[in-house]
């Protein structure tokens, strides 16, 4: 089965984030810049899937030229080979236009299963398994906490608010998977590198047929008009339990009428 | 006046009701039903028209049919709108109906302006922003508990819509829907209590405790990842940066150490408490009342207190 994973680099979520101040995109240098979490357990997911079924694991990732690292990272972890769509026009896409170039690219790669993580932590925005889908005219099996592979036939169970459902599709499909759908590996030794010598190819929007001017701030179909940080929380009213903590607390809940 | 659609897309919820309050400052407000519903509130919030797409088309598939029946909508009506709820599915359908109709979208937004500029917390709730869809009309998902839902009766005409959806929009099969919750507890982002456990609860049964004081305080029930990766309590309840985000007026944290991906779950809660036995734990940072001490001992007393008091 020919898998492609999708990969994102995206800033830190275990620390301070920031919009750039000059036009509202994510601010990049001054984070540390990581493996979207979420597409850890989408590569492990494929990787299972190529140990029982056989076949090769392609990690695709729009981003700029240090998101190299993310991908170093993912094909330590035993993908075979990886494609960067790299091109300073693609500065400011919003989830539509990359939705458009990430087709694109999906469009080169004859992908029978293509696999994402539910959400990134940066936009948290979890539309672009079901944009990719719309576009290439393929299923879109999304929120998997499990999944099942039978010949052409996928099973996953999409997890929901009330339980979960069944859903099936054949390939080519999209599956996007939650955290609770395995363990990922951690990148051995000899993972981290042989990742080094595994090819890599840059694609540019040229290479993809895409216009310049349909990507990045001049194709994007939103704008962000101001940022601000929110107020800081402040520590109210601690106390330590002396044998009427339970009592205290439900007296500040009665002050605040919730009780 | 232009109509605003309003996507229902399993059943009437609060933030329905949410939805409809923000619509009528947008235009003449049009409710879009997907599948069987009880639609009796929507007239009562303001629904001057009631769309209903029902039939196995609807139901037999994932997100795609509504997608498709929502594009035509749009085509014919030329609304002002279209808002969806934040949840998984709400902005599935506004990723695909924005493609469709190759528009901009804008999601998790708390306010939306009468000129379709949305305001969006991001990164988790630490910033907030405003922005606006620059290309068709805004496509707008609104996050449970962005607003106070108020009535405004309007004539609610119901309008069966013919559903007419492709072989493309039914290529992923829902054979099955399994209901796991438990009890009449109140869905995690819409309730206006959460009562979370994290590690410190320590194990599955003790979670019992958990629910009891979400019980006595009308609340749903959440659990920090740390409780979910130990297999205490389901993924679906989940707070924090790989779970859901909830905002309610009370927020209750019972041995959750209030981790920064704890925090980007549940930081713009009204009020946030917090029971932990480690003075040092960060969610005192941001807890308006905190009770350092043996949850075991507290919430038990907690719990009797509520009683006597009710």
């Amino acid at each position: 089965m020919n898998i492609v994973v999708l990969v994102k680099q995206v800033p830190d979520s275990g620390a301070a984030r920031a919009l750039d101040a000059s036009d509202y995109t994510v601010e990049r240098a001054s984070a540390n810049n990581v493996i979207n979490e979420m597409d850890e357990y989408a590569i492990e997911e494929a990787l299972k899937i190529k140990e029982e079924h056989g076949g090769e694991v392609t990690i695709l990732t729009m981003g700029p030229a240090s998101a190299t690292e993310a991908i170093r990272k993912a094909l330590s972890m035993g993908p075979d080979k990886a494609v960067h769509v790299q091109d300073d026009a693609l500065h400011g896409s919003c989830a539509v236009t990359t939705s458009k170039v990430l087709a694109a690219a999906l469009g080169t790669l004859d992908a029978d299963l293509v696999l994402c993580g539910s959400e990134s932590t940066d936009g948290r925005v979890q539309v672009m398994p079901h944009m990719l889908a719309e576009r290439l005219g393929i299923a879109a099996l999304t929120g998997a906490r499990k999944l099942t592979v039978d010949g052409a036939q996928l099973t996953a169970e999409r997890q929901t608010d009330e339980g979960y459902e069944v859903v099936t599709a054949a390939t080519p499909a999209i599956v996007s998977v939650w955290d609770t759908i395995n363990e990922p590996r951690y990148p051995s030794f000899k993972g981290i590198m042989a990742a080094k010598k595994k090819p890599v190819q840059t694609l540019a929007l040229a290479d993809l047929g895409v216009a310049a001017g349909e990507v990045g701030a001049a194709g994007s179909t939103s704008q962000v008009l101001e940022f601000a940080p929110r107020p800081e929380r402040t520590a109210g009213q601690k106390v330590t339990d002396e044998g009427d903590g339970g009592t205290q607390l439900v007296a500040y809940l009665a002050t605040e009428k919730f009780v | 006046m232009a109509e605003v659609l309003v996507v229902v897309e399993a059943g009437v919820k609060k933030v329905t009701l949410e939805m409809l309050t923000i619509a009528r400052g947008l235009g003449s407000v049009s409710a879009v039903v997907f599948g069987e519903a009880d639609s009796a509130k929507l007239p009562e919030y303001g629904a001057e028209k009631v769309y209903v797409a029902s039939g196995d088309d609807i139901d037999g598939y994932l997100v795609a049919p509504k997608a498709a029946v929502l594009a035509s909508l749009v085509r014919e009506k030329q609304p002002a709108a279209v808002l969806l709820a934040s949840t998984q599915e709400g902005k599935e359908i506004a990723g695909r109906l924005a493609v469709k109709l190759d528009n901009g979208l804008l999601t998790d937004a708390i306010a939306v302006d009468a000129d379709g500029t949305a305001t969006q917390a991001i990164f988790a709730g630490s910033a907030t922003v405003t922005a606006k869809v620059t290309r068709g009309l805004p496509i707008v998902t609104i996050r449970p508990n962005s607003v106070t839902p108020s009535s405004a009766p309007a004539s609610g005409t119901v309008e069966q819509l013919t559903v007419a959806v492709s072989d493309a929009d039914k290529l992923t099969k829902v054979v099955e829907r399994v209901a796991e919750k438990k009890g009449s507890r109140p869905e995690l982002t819409e309730a206006s209590v959460v009562v979370s456990g994290g590690r410190g609860v320590a194990s599955a049964d003790n979670f019992k405790l958990v629910e009891e004081l979400a019980d006595l305080l009308g609340g749903a029930v959440g659990a920090s990842r740390a409780a979910v990766d130990s297999g205490f309590y389901p993924h679906q309840f989940q707070v924090g940066q790989t779970g859901k985000t909830v905002s309610p007026q009370l927020y209750v944290a019972l041995g959750i150490s209030g981790a920064i991906q704890h925090r980007a779950g549940m930081q713009t809660s009204k009020t946030i408490v917090a029971v932990n036995k480690d003075p040092e734990a960060p969610i005192f940072e941001l807890a308006d009342y905190g009770v350092v001490g043996d949850l075991f001992k507290v919430v038990p007393q907690a719990a009797d207190e509520i009683r006597k008091r009710k």
